[in-house]
Parts: structure tokens; C-alpha cells; sequence
């Protein structure tokens, strides 16, 4: 009797035990989260791999949902004015920071300045331009911040004016940029308020710890307003550049989500790891630009030649492995605000590849390049292997043309150094959308401005340029009505391929390895998974 | 010895300012910025961007500038990592990677007596062949190699160490990493004591003492290893500079938080305050351990005089 009774006594001291270590234990999300953070401040940020850690700690106006979708984030609602240019934000009751202090419709207008203040430097500055008066603080032209167009009306209301209708608008505040920074804490402690023992969060995770060059810890903040629905407690943001490394550590249960991977490993882990495989494609456009201040590129036929010997279907399946999807035309599908519009196809997609040759072929013989007298040119890339892989793929097939391709590579300082500089012939470049809306991929075709007596030509290294696109970028831009907006971009589109204004190649793909544990991870257009919406069972 | 010490210090000031200068102007010839990266940022944001570095001074100055800061020991900015100076990062960085460093060569010298030892007295038999393959192979295999092969045996299929990462304090995440770092310079340490040893072991004194009927081990204790130690002893300093200032591809394939990743990663990215620190810093370890060395030399040889 005795001995039962002791026995039972154990056993239940023992479950308990149990029970309690198993509710003491925290759930840790382990993220291999790339290179090192360059900063934690968002508006010093200017990497993916930083934005993983940041949109976990700090929220703005508006957040991002499992889809990364623009969800209210700080904000309970908003109002727009009908002409598009007033957006009015009323924050969420009792939001705090980490430390107590009220979140309050100051610490957003304190944060635009901040952002737009040429003294902070901010590089992605310019994706909140749409704010009345933001371009012209940042270069100065505007000394006195109150003229910006972000103003608190009370302490929970925030109000926003633009320079123009802006429909990704609400997008663009799920950004970094357009997050809030904790004034009470920068007052204090000045640009040294990332530091851990100063940093303040409002976002669902606190930083804990940071070890450059090895990781960031965050934990579950019980001050944020979904605390209830945050189920991971932990999360380390692990720094590995070594991708090959980085999948054996996967492998050997040291991380539970992979950002990226050896593109030569695609294929093992589609076999080996199934289910793991999050590869999808997202809103990101792979493409080879052609200078067309040189002769004889100037030549729109002799650019479409060179874009239909491209034989797109094999690069993503068989040069690389990962599945890239074919790119012919500038807006990848799936982006917002071009509803109506089809995705552009070339007036020679209906050709078979054999048929694409044999017309870019007679077009080359008439231009009076041959096998035998070929046209040389150099393909400039930056040096990683899939670059490579791509530029010898290409070259190869160009040589069926009568095209001599040089293939020249460089590291990516140089290479879009020489880019910027017109100094190429043909360069490869990407472009990962900033916001959900064709004009961040169109824009890239607009023709440069004159500054200073010299052509600042931005993002388009190949130096493409037409009125008729530049005119209808232009009207487009202070269009309010959507189907009318998306009808000009389509037509804008059109326009510049049609003139092989650009080569695109490949939209890229997410390549996200994650573990069966994990649940609620969703490919999405925009590659932003939050780790608020992620389970782990333990 | 004293004075020795400090001539030898204050004539190394002038290798500093020569190395700083010369690194410093190369960088800047070198074409790319801190700012070319994958998007051109708007003229104004350059701008700002450039003024907040004082790169939009005249050059001599910029050098003046950061000399000045310099002898204050203040490294300035990382035009990268923004949320730490260079002095921080390096100052966060330096204990590991030394600590990484003297592990390894620890290790790797022990490891490479004693492998070279035992080669050199079983010479031609088949220890020394297994020994010789062995010291082969962590001689040519490149550590990038080596580092993915100990990654996947020990970490991925046996599980017995983790794969990377770093705990402060945890031993079991220093063992694959030092083996990988150790490896080359055992191997060298163990090719050289090999051959000292054969030519010690085939001296009039070791047959001597053998003819005396002393033991194996007696001998190499008492007459053979000290002999044999000194060509060993000089490639030591060497070495040891090698492997404070050659962690970069170990801590980049285990992801341990070092400076030697931001060696090459710094100047990739053109991050000027970042890859003078990294040199700048690299420098002094190489100068302390070669004046280390010298002073050891002196100490262990009565031969070898101070001036």
C-alpha cells in the first residue's frame, strides 16, 4: 500500500515535472538569415536579410500578412481622400514600445523627417518620394522639416499628404522606410539606439542580443498588441554567407528555415527534402541590359535578334536547376494595380526556337553579320557562378546568329560601377520590385534627366529611351483611376519591348527551404514571411 | 633586451604609415564605390551619402582626416555595417579570431611533433607511409574543401560535433573549425620535425648513444628531439602569423564571428574604413608575433645577439 502510494507520488511529481520543463522550454525559430545586418535602424537598412529582422520588431502603419499583403499594422484604420492625396491613419489604442512608452502619431512624423533629413543619409529614402516634400528635404532644397507631408492631428491620428496619387501607397508603408522610431530613446541616446541596451520594439519581437558576425536573437514581446496569436518565442537570425554550408547546417537540424540555397543543390533538395522545398516565384525580373548609345546596338531589330536567340525555356529548368520561369516581357506576373492588362508576349512567341533562330538569323545576315564576319561584343557580368552559367548558356547560343560574345566578368562594385558609367556593351542586371506596382519595374526604361550638365541616367544602364513611353510613364503617374493607370503602364510596356528596350531572361524565384515543423509559411509574390504568422511544433 | 624590444617597435612605425598610405590611396584607385551596388541610389541620396563619409572632399584631406583619427586610435566608420564603428566590430571580432588562431596552433604543433616524430623514427615502415599520406593530405586539400567534407561526415551523417555557429564558451562548436585551420600547418610542422629527426637520428652522438645500449625512448627525450626542434622553431613564427591572420575561409564556411570574414567581404564591398582597420590591424598581429619570434630566438640561441 505504502509502495503504491510512493509510486504514485513519483509519477505524478514526475509529470509535472515533465509538464513544466515542457512549458518552460521556449519554441526557437533558428533562420539562416544570410549576410550580416549592415543595420538594425530602418532607416539605415537596405537588404532583405535586414528586413527579416527589422519587420519582426518594429511594425509601421500598415504590416504584412502571411501573403505579404498590406494589412493595418500600427494603424486600426485609415481614410483616403478622394482625390487620392490625403491618407488619414488612426493608431491602435494602448499601442506601446517595448519599454512602456505610448507609440503615439508623433513618433511616425519624427520618423519621415528623420528619414528624409539629408544628415541621416538614408540610401532607400527614396521609396517614400510619393510623401509631399520628400524629395525636396533629402536633397536640401527644403530646410524646415514642418513642411513635410506627415503630420500628427492628435496623438493617434497620423496624416499623410502626397505629391501625386499614389496607388501602392499603402504598400509602400509596409516597407522599412516608412517605419516608426522610438523618439524617446534617439533623443536620448542619438543613432546609437540599436544598440541592445537601448533598443525599443513595437513590433511583435525585442532584440535580445546580437553577436556581429554570428547572430541576432529576438524574443516574443509581450507588449504587442497580437501578443495572443505570436506563437514562436525566439527567433535567431543567423549570419551565413556560406550557402553551401548553410544547407549541410540546415541538414543537420541547426536551422529550421533556409533563405537561400547552392542554386546547383535545387534539384537534390526537390528529391531529398520533400515538402521542404518553398521555391516560388516573386516579384523580380532577371535581365540583360544593351547599350544603346553604341553602334550597332542602337538597332532595335538587331536587339530583338539577340533576344529571341535566347532560348529561355532551358535557363531555369536546365542552366540553372531551380525552375526560373521564362521573362518576355518588363512587369512580372502577379503584380498589383495592372489588372486588365495581359502579360506581354512578343509578336514571335508563337514561333517555334528553330523558327526564332532561322528570323534572327536573316535579320543578322541583313545587318551584314555572318559566322564568318560576326558581330563581337562583350557580355559584362557580375562574378557568381550563376552569372556565369547564364553568360555562357547565351553566349552559345548567339553563336548561331553570327555572334561573338566575350564574356567579361567583375565583382558587383566594378561591374555596375562600369554599368552606371556606360561602359559596356551588354551587362546583366536584376530587379527585385520594391512594391507590388509595374511602375517600379517600368521605370527602370525612363529616360535619364539633366543634372548638373551631365545625363543622370539612374537604373537604366542601357540607356533607353522614347518619348511616346516617357509620355505615358509621365501621365500615368498622376492618373487616379486605376484601369486607366494600369491601360498607359500596359501600353508603356508594349512600347519598350517591342523595341527589346531591354532583354528580360528569367523572373526570379524564392528559394526557401523550410522545415516540416514549421508551419504557416506561405510563398508569396513579395518573399516576406514574418515570423508572427509561423508555428514550430516542438 | 629591453632596448632591443623597444627599437624594434619604434622602427616599425614608419612600416605603419607606409602600409596605411599605400592601402589607402590603392583602394580608392580601385574602380567602384562603398555605393555602386546592384541600384543606382538617386543623385541626392549619393550625395548625402558621400558627405556623411567625407568622401566629397579633395582625397589629401580625406587621408588627413582619417591619419588624424588614426593616432586616436579611432578606425572611423564601416560604410557598411552601420550600426557599429570599425574599432567595434574589430574589438568584437579580434578575441575569437585570436582565440581561434592559438587553438589551432596549439593543436596543429603538437599534433605535428608528435606525427612527425613517430614518422621519422618507424622511417620506411608502415606508420611513417600512413603518417605521410596523412600529412599529404592535410597539406593539399584546400581548407574550403577540407571544411565542407569535416562539415558533412561529423556534423550531417555522424552528428558528432555541430556543423557551425557559435556559442560563446562552447568547445564542441571549436573542434571542427580547428581541425580544418590546424591541419595544414600540422602538416607542414610534421614534414619539417620528420626531416630534422632522420638527420638527428643519423648523427655520430644518437649512434653513440645507442651503441651505449640506451633505450629508443631515452634517446630521442634526452638527445634527439632538442636538436631536431630548431628548424621547426623557426618555421613556428611564421606560422603562427599565418594562422591569427588566415582564419577568413574557416570562419566563413562555419559562420563564426571573427574579423577575418570582413577581410574579404570589406573589400568587396569597398568598404574603405572597414578593409584599412581589418589591414591595419592584421599588420600589427604579423609585427608583434615576427618581434615575438626574434626576442624568442634570441633568448633560446646565445648565438643570435641584440643589435
Amino acid at each position: 500500500m505504502k509502495f503504491a502510494q510512493i509510486l504514485k507520488a513519483t509519477a505524478t511529481a514526475g509529470v509535472i515535472a515533465m509538464a513544466m520543463t515542457g512549458g518552460a522550454s521556449a519554441i526557437t525559430l533558428n533562420m539562416m538569415n544570410g549576410s550580416e545586418p549592415g543595420s538594425i535602424d530602418p532607416h539605415k537598412a537596405s537588404g532583405d536579410w535586414e528586413n527579416r529582422i527589422i519587420g519582426d520588431y518594429i511594425e509601421g502603419l500598415m504590416a504584412e500578412d502571411a501573403n505579404a499583403d498590406a494589412i493595418p499594422g500600427q494603424a486600426e484604420s485609415y481614410t483616403v481622400s478622394d482625390d487620392g492625396l490625403v491618407y488619414t491613419f488612426k493608431l491602435r489604442p494602448g499601442i506601446v514600445w517595448s519599454d512602456g512608452v505610448p507609440v503615439t502619431a508623433g513618433d511616425f512624423v519624427f520618423a519621415f523627417q528623420r528619414l528624409f533629413d539629408p544628415k541621416t543619409a538614408s540610401d532607400y529614402a527614396y521609396l517614400q518620394f510619393p510623401i509631399l516634400n520628400g524629395s525636396e528635404i533629402s536633397d536640401g532644397s527644403i530646410t524646415d522639416f514642418s513642411q513635410l507631408g506627415v503630420k500628427a492631428i492628435d496623438d493617434t491620428t497620423v496624416e499623410i499628404t502626397l505629391e501625386g496619387p499614389t496607388p501602392y501607397f499603402l504598400q509602400a508603408l509596409t516597407h522599412y522606410t516608412a517605419y516608426p522610431v522610438p523618439k524617446h530613446v534617439i533623443d536620448k541616446v542619438g543613432d546609437g539606439w540599436t544598440k541592445v541596451e537601448n533598443i525599443v520594439s513595437n513590433g511583435p519581437y525585442t532584440i535580445k542580443e546580437w553577436v556581429p558576425g554570428s547572430y541576432i536573437k529576438s524574443v516574443k514581446s509581450d507588449t504587442y498588441y497580437d501578443a495572443a496569436n505570436v506563437n514562436i518565442d525566439e527567433v535567431n537570425y543567423f549570419v551565413q554567407d556560406d550557402l553551401a554550408a548553410a544547407l549541410a547546417r540546415y541538414r543537420a537540424g541547426e536551422y529550421d528555415i533556409l533563405t537561400d540555397i547552392p542554386s546547383d543543390q535545387a534539384e537534390w533538395i526537390k528529391t531529398n527534402l520533400p515538402g521542404q522545398d518553398f521555391f516560388a516565384p516573386f516579384l523580380g525580373v532577371y535581365y540583360y541590359v544593351i547599350n544603346q548609345e553604341k553602334a550597332p546596338f542602337d538597332n532595335a531589330d538587331l536587339r530583338k535578334a539577340l533576344s529571341m536567340t535566347i532560348n529561355r525555356d532551358v535557363i531555369g529548368p536546365d542552366v540553372l536547376g531551380t525552375g526560373e520561369l521564362p521573362a518576355y516581357g518588363w512587369v512580372p506576373e502577379g503584380t498589383a494595380n495592372y489588372e486588365g492588362v495581359d502579360p506581354y508576349q512578343p509578336s514571335w512567341i508563337g514561333l517555334s526556337y528553330e523558327e526564332r533562330v532561322a528570323e534572327a538569323k536573316g535579320i543578322m545576315e541583313g545587318l551584314g553579320y555572318t559566322a564568318a564576319t560576326p558581330l563581337t561584343l562583350q557580355l559584362k557580368y557580375n562574378t557568381n557562378d550563376n552569372h556565369q552559367r547564364v553568360a555562357v548558356a547565351i553566349a552559345s547560343m548567339w553563336e548561331q546568329i553570327g555572334v561573338k560574345a566575350e564574356l567579361f566578368n567583375s565583382e558587383t562594385a566594378v561591374h555596375y560601377d562600369s554599368l552606371r558609367a556606360g561602359d559596356f556593351e551588354v551587362g546583366r542586371a536584376g530587379w527585385l520590385l520594391d512594391y507590388s506596382d509595374p511602375s517600379n519595374t517600368l521605370d527602370l526604361l525612363t529616360t535619364g534627366i539633366m543634372q548638373d550638365g551631365a545625363m543622370n541616367w539612374g537604373n537604366n544602364y542601357g540607356r533607353y529611351s522614347n518619348d511616346e513611353f516617357d509620355g505615358l510613364m509621365k501621365s500615368a503617374a498622376s492618373e487616379n483611376d486605376l484601369a486607366a493607370r494600369a491601360k498607359m503602364l500596359g501600353d508603356a510596356e508594349k512600347i519598350a519591348m517591342d523595341e527589346t528596350g531591354a532583354i528580360p531572361i528569367y523572373w526570379y524565384i524564392a528559394q526557401n527551404v523550410v522545415t516540416p515543423t514549421i508551419t504557416g509559411f506561405q510563398n508569396n509574390a513579395k518573399d516576406i514571411h514574418r515570423t508572427r504568422w509561423l508555428s514550430k511544433a516542438e | 633586451m629591453f632596448g632591443y624590444a623597444i627599437r624594434r617597435v619604434l622602427s616599425a612605425l614608419p612600416v605603419v604609415l607606409i602600409a596605411v598610405t599605400a592601402c589607402f590611396f590603392i583602394l580608392r584607385l580601385a574602380p567602384g564605390g562603398p555605393f555602386d551596388g546592384e541600384r543606382a541610389l538617386p543623385p541626392e541620396t549619393l550625395a548625402n551619402l558621400r558627405a556623411h563619409y567625407n568622401l566629397d572632399l579633395p582625397l589629401i584631406q580625406q587621408y588627413g582626416i582619417y591619419v588624424g583619427r588614426l593616432l586616436q586610435g579611432d578606425f572611423g566608420p564601416s560604410m557598411v555595417y552601420n550600426d557599429f564603428t570599425v574599432a567595434q566590430m574589430l574589438w568584437i571580432g579580434l578575441p575569437f579570431t585570436l582565440m581561434l588562431g592559438f587553438t589551432a596552433f596549439v593543436v596543429g604543433t603538437v599534433a605535428g611533433l608528435v606525427a612527425g616524430s613517430l614518422s621519422a623514427v618507424n622511417q620506411n615502415k608502415l606508420p611513417d607511409y600512413v603518417l605521410v599520406m596523412l600529412v599529404m593530405v592535410g597539406l593539399v586539400v584546400p581548407n574550403f574543401l577540407m571544411a565542407s567534407i569535416l562539415q558533412l561526415v561529423f556534423g550531417v551523417y555522424l552528428d558528432w560535433f555541430p556543423a557551425g555557429g557559435w556559442k560563446p564558451g562552447s568547445l564542441q562548436h571549436l573542434v571542427l573549425p580547428v581541425i580544418v585551420l590546424a591541419l595544414p600547418h600540422a602538416g607542414r610542422t610534421a614534414r619539417l620535425m620528420r626531416g630534422s629527426m632522420i638527420e638527428v637520428l643519423g648523427t655520430n652522438y644518437v649512434r653513440t648513444a645507442r651503441s651505449k645500449g640506451l633505450g629508443t625512448r631515452l634517446i630521442l627525450a634526452r638527445h634527439a628531439i632538442k636538436p631536431a626542434l630548431l628548424p621547426v622553431v623557426s618555421y613556428l613564427g611564421p606560422g603562427l602569423s599565418y594562422l591569427l591572420t588566415g582564419s577568413l575561409v574557416v570562419e566563413q564556411v562555419f559562420a563564426l564571428p571573427g574579423i577575418g570574414k570582413y577581410f574579404i567581404s570589406a573589400a568587396l564591398n569597398r568598404d574603405y574604413g572597414l578593409v584599412l582597420g581589418t589591414t591595419i590591424l592584421y599588420m600589427l598581429i604579423i609585427l608583434a608575433v615576427n618581434l615575438l619570434v626574434d626576442i624568442l630566438y634570441a633568448w633560446l640561441d646565445p648565438k643570435v645577439r641584440y643589435d
